[in-house]
């Protein structure tokens, strides 16, 4: 929501009853279902979440003290929208799609004020229209009639809006324009801007939806090698604290291979918002070497910030990411996380005295969960394009027990699910994502193209690595009881392979920079590696090498420093041959 | 100012008026009892006619005769650079019989919240002296990283030998003298006057008062105020920091009676309780807390925040640890095993965790090798911790050479590295050398998380072959 409807006239003023934290009622009101309002003499933000006879209950986006009955309230007459132009990308936004550096210099303050308002995206700005049709063209609903250079990486395309009716160009303007300013005219008057508005709780329409069948490459080991996720699925991440969600989606968000990534911090830390508007515009985007912000658009509703507006928050998020599918781009959307905002509608839900369902959250939690994560998808759009929005979501299920319902009714939906583990974290085994938990159902959809872009053999060496993976996890407990020496040798040689597959392959240090982005070919030579040691190894055991003397081989520690070689490929070749050397002179 | 005698109906903490005027959410309240007693209170629900007050002193003496004063304002802190070396009651009166405080400026207790975007990001390492923490945990400025402890562990030594060493090493080349002062704020929630007494003998002792601002809230002072106690706390720890540029430290225990005092405000407004009787709105108001620690651009001071708690029943699960950690940067936990060991400060570095750590270490801030050695000896230690059980079933004859080293690195990480007492102060120089000394005693090819030129240039080789010696003549 922004300034920019503020000329609107508004539809009815009514006055407070009363206040209750964030949650306000009024009378009086002449409001429709989530309309935003204006509240108290100091306008704070808000929006009607119950009508009952003449009672209005709103919820309030910003801090309410001091607000007292009798104040009054005005409606808008529209519902919570977000405004949708250039400009999005490299900006930071509060919940309300309100631009934090705008408001720091708006309120003179590091602190965040009430009752500032400021539109989401630059009214004032003039931006390079290029138009692609043409006088007498007949355009609809969706279709592109233009672009905009909005950052180095993305040209943005003017699209007309999807409550349009479309009809016959009539005039075309090209050059610098502000984004209300008309750029296309239609015979049916309809006027065409940069900019369009949209409710956030309603998802942009398209034509259909399809079975997504590429990667969303992540430059994460694990991720692409085991669990990989589609361009237009879903996946959640949870796990307890300190387990790495946030280090695992502020690497998601560097390193995925989208054209566009929404990062929606929803009730987490100050400091780490902190972190990503100082890194990422120093950051290099992988696919072009641009500056990563120039494909970022940051969401922050830190934990501290008003409750309302984290509710809100992955739904203005969301918005954003579908209108960049529009115009045809693979976007990602990263939410963190998905909990706080769940707890947030337990907030509000109380404040209602609404009947609690499991754990006290609303017995709407699941529908609202399935509807978000229903949003994300591989399209075919308005105008033809096809594009995605992949969705992952965090979830900080209390006291890391997954059975809780946030968990439970996310996983219901998602098809994608890493589960991190507070013991690999402990240990430091970094991306803590326990291998025997997670699972991806895309894999068959996703593998012919793994098949014809990195390695023919793709499947049957992962099926490799998850098979050794099991058979050690099933010997471990058989460890925890009689040692390892008390195993049969080649089951010592599995453990042994397995420690090198958890250490050299699965582990990824996200501090350092050859291994932070892992290539899906390095994901391949390492596992390849790894897999000719285990095979050389089995044929010395087999040809009767003690094991001793085949795990004391010079070349195997080199199996965990392939990860953070800069020249891998070399390295790679040497220590194959190596290590075939050296077990083959065993014997 | 209109005074109401109306009040009609009275439970737990909560009073409610009738009132013919709008009265503003939050706004403080004076109510008088028949003999003459004035309660401070704070509005929880404003309705036109009717308010529900939270009274801050205890209810106990109001009846339906008391009157009411709406003040027209909410809850302030006057802030002032004089209220350091000054002691406060839980509601920021002093208790020390010094002069009234004149404030230079009367603060709202509930702080707006930072502007992500105007946020520095935490990056200076604090040097604690304690190895536990600097070499695994780095605490920096600006973070927030609590102890989470149980009841009858020495949490409160590790909070006073924190407050007592804390420093920031002189970086070289930039020693000008306008260093801006430390500082640290002790807010108090319903501790035992003897705890109570153990933080003040020790600040007295050191001197440490001089450069703090205590405020008190003990075990029969009313729970309601301990909701007030730490945000008066935190308003005068922000004031200092980012007007008068101060590094300030604030010390907030405990923040488990913090959580049974919303819990009981909760229960009396027959509120929809969350997770064991909490409140649903608990992570919110943690978080309102937690989130004022930090560092702003452009400005000198910062806030770093030590909140302690005890876990009940020493389970990390329960819902105050739990929201906490989800909060925090971080947490440091105290251990009974490690405890009853004897070992000081009985910080079991496994399920601790410094998130900003990776930030605030390594060339130039600590030192190169900082960060390998301390990954090391996690995954060492880990593995040795392990191995453990595993000795207790089969024995440790039974184990390897390689997994007998493992055992033995854990218990001299233990007793050699995480030991030293609360008196001692070990520089990061002294933290790390002393980690080298302890990964030496492994075989140089297990330590595949350090890169091999630091391994070359600190790996002690006569302690790996006089160990090696030994190990050689017991395996004959």
């Amino acid at each position: 929501m922004s300034q920019a409807t503020e000329t609107e006239t508004t539809e009815g003023t009514g006055r407070i009853k009363s206040v209750s934290g964030p949650v306000v009622k009024a009378v009086d009101l002449d409001a429709r279902m989530n309309d935003v309002v204006y509240v108290g003499d100091e306008g704070l933000m808000g929006e009607v979440i119950e009508i009952e006879g003449d009672v209005t209950t709103i919820q309030v986006y910003e801090e309410t003290s001091g607000v007292a009955p009798q104040e009054p309230v005005e409606n808008t007459g529209e519902p919570l929208s977000v405004d949708l132009g250039p400009g999005m990308l490299d900006a930071i936004y509060d919940g309300v799609q309100r631009p934090l550096d705008v408001l720091e210099e708006k309120m003179d303050s590091a602190f965040l004020d009430r009752g500032v308002d400021a539109p989401g995206i630059d009214l004032e700005k003039e931006w390079e229209f290029t138009p692609e049709v043409e006088v007498g063209d007949s355009v609809e609903a969706g279709d592109i009639v233009g672009v905009v250079p909005e950052t180095v990486t993305i040209d943005h395309k003017v699209m007309v809006p999807p409550d349009y009716e479309g009809g016959v160009v009539e005039s075309v303007e090209e050059g610098a324009f502000t984004v209300d300013d008309a750029v296309v005219t239609l015979e049916n008057g309809e006027e065409i801007s940069m900019r369009q508005e949209w409710p956030v709780r309603e998802k942009r329409p398209t034509i259909e939806k399809r079975t997504p069948r590429e990667p969303l490459v992540s430059g994460q080991r694990i991720l692409d090698g085991l669990f990989p996720i589609a361009k237009g699925g879903t996946a959640a991440i949870p796990g307890p604290f300190g387990s790495g969600k946030t280090v695992t989606q502020h690497s998601l968000a560097k390193f995925a291979d989208a054209d566009i990534v929404v990062y929606v911090g929803c009730g987490e830390r100050g400091n780490e918002m902190t972190e990503v508007i100082e890194d990422f515009p120093e950051l290099e985007d992988p696919k072009n070497g641009n500056s990563l912000m120039a494909r970022t658009s940051l969401i922050a509703n830190t934990s501290n910030m008003p409750v309302a507006a984290r509710e809100s928050c992955v739904y203005t998020g969301i918005t954003i990411a579908e209108y960049y599918r529009d115009m045809g781009y693979d976007v990602a959307l990263m939410a963190d996380s998905t909990s706080r905002w769940a707890e947030a509608m337990r907030e509000i839900s109380s404040r209602l005295e609404e009947m609690p369902g499991e754990e006290g959250y609303p017995a709407y939690l699941a529908a609202r969960l399935a509807e978000f994560y229903e949003r994300a998808g591989y399209f075919e759009n308005l105008n033809g394009t096809e594009g995605s929005v992949s969705a992952i979501g965090a979830v900080s299920p209390p006291g890391g027990d997954f059975s809780e319902p946030v968990t439970q009714n996310t996983l219901r939906i998602v098809k994608t699910f890493w589960a991190l583990d507070a013991d690999l974290a402990e240990r430091r085994h970094f991306p803590a994502i326990n291998w025997n938990e997670s699972y991806s159902l895309y894999q068959d959809q996703l593998d012919p193209w793994f098949k014809e872009n990195v390695a023919e053999d793709w499947p049957e060496r992962r099926q490799w690595a998850v098979d050794t993976l099991d058979e050690e996890g099933e010997l471990q407990e058989i460890v925890q009881l009689v040692g390892k020496d008390a195993l049969p040798e080649d089951q010592q040689l599995i453990l042994e392979v397995a420690r090198y597959l958890r250490e050299g392959y699965l582990q990824q240090n996200a501090f350092i920079d050859v291994d932070m982005y892992c290539p899906p070919e390095k994901t391949y030579a390492i596992l390849t590696t790894i897999q000719t040691f285990n095979d050389e190894a089995f044929d010395a055991l087999d040809a009767g090498v003690p094991i001793e003397d085949i795990t004391d081989i010079d070349a195997a520690p080199k199996l965990n420093r392939i990860a953070t070689q800069e020249d891998w490929e070399a390295y790679v070749d040497e220590l194959k041959s190596d290590i075939t050397e050296q077990i083959r002179s065993l014997y | 100012m209109k005074e109401y005698q109306t009040i009609t109906e009275v439970s737990g903490p909560l009073v409610f008026a009738e009132v013919d005027e709008p009265i503003g959410y939050d706004e403080m309240v004076e109510i008088e009892t028949p003999s003459g007693e004035t309660k401070r209170g704070q509005v929880l629900e404003s309705e036109d006619g009717i308010v529900a007050i939270q009274v801050f002193e205890g209810t106990t003496g109001i009846d339906r005769n008391a009157s009411v004063r709406f003040l027209g304002e909410t809850l302030k802190m006057p802030v002032t650079e004089d209220l350091l070396g000054r002691v406060m009651d839980g509601s920021g009166n002093p208790i020390d019989g010094g002069p009234d405080i004149v404030p230079d400026e009367r603060r709202d207790i509930v702080g707006a919240a930072i502007n992500p975007y105007s946020r520095e990001y935490p990056e200076d390492f604090i040097q604690t002296g304690v190895s536990a923490i600097d070499g695994m945990n780095t605490l920096v400025r600006g973070q927030k990283l609590p102890i989470f402890s149980g009841s009858g562990l020495p949490h409160n030594d590790l909070a006073l030998q924190i407050a007592r060493q804390a420093t920031v090493p002189e970086e070289e080349g930039e020693g000008d003298d306008d260093e801006s002062e430390f500082a640290v704020i002790f807010g108090a929630m319903g501790i035992t006057q003897e705890e109570a007494n153990e933080f003040m003998d020790d600040f007295e002792r050191t001197g440490a008062l001089e450069r703090s601002v205590v405020f008190m809230n003990l075990a029969d002072d009313p729970a309601v105020e301990r909701t007030v106690t730490p945000r008066l706390a935190l308003t005068t720890a922000e004031y200092l920091a980012f007007d008068k540029g101060y590094h300030v430290l604030v010390v907030l225990t405990d923040m488990t009676n913090y959580c049974e005092a919303l819990r009981e405000i909760g229960a009396a407004r027959e509120e929809v309780p969350g997770r064991r009787g909490y409140p649903g709105y608990m992570y919110t108001d943690l978080a309102q807390l937690y989130e004022r620690a930090g560092r702003l651009k452009d400005r000198e001071g910062s806030v770093t925040q030590i909140p302690i708690l005890t876990m009940p029943g020493d389970d990390d699960t329960h819902p105050i640890p739990d929201l906490t950690g989800y909060i925090t940067e971080g947490q440091i936990m105290m251990d009974r095993p490690l405890h009853s060991q004897g070992i000081e400060p009985p910080v079991n570095v496994l399920p601790s965790l410094s998130r900003l750590m990776d930030d605030g270490i390594g060339e130039g801030l600590t030192r190169a090798d900082h960060a390998d050695v301390s990954d090391q000896m996690y995954a060492a230690y880990a593995e040795g911790e392990d191995l453990r059980d595993l000795v207790n079933i089969v024995g440790r004859e039974a184990l390897s050479e390689r997994d007998n080293k493992y055992l033995d690195f854990a218990d001299a990480f233990e007793e050699e590295f995480v030991e030293q007492g609360f008196d001692t102060n070990r520089t990061i120089d002294e933290t790390v050398e002393l980690g080298w000394d302890l990964l030496s005693t492994l075989p140089r090819t297990e330590l595949n998380r350090v890169d091999e030129d630091l391994i070359e240039e600190h790996y002690r080789e006569d302690a790996a072959a006089s160990d090696a010696e030994t190990e050689e003549v017991s395996a004959d």
